[in-house]
């Protein structure tokens, strides 16, 4: 359903994505790993179609991705993209009237789920709340694919337990969900396959249940192996 | 429920419904959660919360039906070779602990009467 095709970007001499080929199927979550760096967040940018890759092609249903393929592809950024002034409600209202797949409704309940109030402003908003309220918005459209980058990232032990069961209900086999994350071990449940990048490149992709049967080692096993000790500066 | 990452997630689920139905707090004949609640329930990916029927529905311990959902076997037998089962292999895995402490199985059972008096 989406997939990139050889995609490079460089940044002046700085090649932060290099010859990625992947593809992404319906009815899975991916784990997308790699250390600080190693280019998940300019991929994930460039094939949520917000950023053009200097070379290669992002398909989305065999089509490359446009604006028009953005109304199916919901993408969770890293930094903070609401104005101060905005209360949660506000921030719904925004979204409802700028992608039609929003579901107030849904926003609601999910906001409601996690503890997050309609009036709350989001300048008051801890970090934690914030990344909840991220999640909120976003998992509150009906795409055909998710993309979150970092979505545990500064969160408590109990909110990301209820981010992991918002993320589930929202799984289904018509869906892909892309999971970028360097807390590996939030996601060795509930994602069933990952993709490694190092450096830019794909290096590795595989399917977590069959690495637990065949090796008998976890994701975060896999992480270790193919980061050794870069992954520790990072 | 804490997982073991090193082991299929898919087994330490299916061990889980196991010991509910060997115990009888999942009665012959219930219905058990769908798929999608099985994976909010255990919070495991969907695709593992399949697996877990599969392999259950293998060993004859539930059945689905369609348009119905799945339900627990109502066949006694199986649970009761399943509760066996599952009794056996407690029995190896504390044999296994005793022999790396340099106990003997007959020793073994001789700490256990003792244990029980």
């Amino acid at each position: 359903m989406l997939e990139s095709r050889s995609i490079t970007k460089k940044f002046g001499s700085k090649t932060a994505v290099d010859q990625v080929t992947v593809r992404f199927e319906p009815g899975h979550i991916y784990a997308v790993l790699g250390p600080n760096g190693s280019g998940k967040t300019t991929w994930m940018k460039m094939a949520a179609g917000l950023i053009k890759p200097t070379s290669g092609e992002v398909l989305f249903d065999g089509k490359p991705v446009n604006i028009e393929s953005r109304k199916h592809i919901a993408y969770m950024s890293t930094e903070p993209y609401f104005y101060t002034w905005m209360t949660a409600r506000d921030v719904g209202r925004y979204y409802e009237d700028f992608f039609e797949d929003f579901s107030y409704a849904t926003y609601k309940r999910l906001l409601e789920r996690m503890e997050l109030t309609e009036d709350m402003k989001t300048s008051a908003l801890s970090s934690g709340m914030m990344a909840k309220l991220k999640i909120a918005v976003t998992l509150a459209r009906d795409a055909m694919v998710y993309m979150l980058d970092e979505p545990f990232n500064g969160i408590d032990l109990l909110a990301r337990d209820e981010i992991r069961q918002t993320i589930l209900e929202r799984a289904d086999e018509s869906k892909v969900l892309l999971l970028s994350s360097h807390l590996v071990e939030e996601m060795e449940a509930i994602a069933d396959k990952a993709v490694f990048i190092r450096k830019g490149q794909l290096v590795d992709q595989v399917d977590l249940e069959q690495l637990r049967t065949e090796k008998g080692i976890s994701m975060a096993d896999r992480y270790r192996e193919i980061y050794g000790h870069e992954g520790a500066q990072a | 429920m804490q997982y073991d990452p090193n082991r299929p997630i898919w087994l330490q689920v299916m061990t889980d419904l196991q010991t509910e139905i060997a115990t009888g707090k999942r009665a012959p004949g219930s219905k058990l959660p769908g798929g999608r609640d099985l994976a909010m329930t255990y919070s495991i990916n969907p695709n593992t919360a399949a697996r877990v029927y599969q392999e259950l529905e293998k060993e004859g311990l539930c059945e689905t039906r369609r348009g119905l959902g799945t339900f627990v076997t109502e066949n006694e037998q199986h649970i009761v070779s399943l509760r066996e089962g599952m009794a056996r292999q407690a029995v190896r895995d504390f044999l296994e602990r005793m022999a790396v402490l340099g106990i003997s199985p007959e020793q073994a059972v001789e700490m256990i009467r003792k244990q029980e008096d």
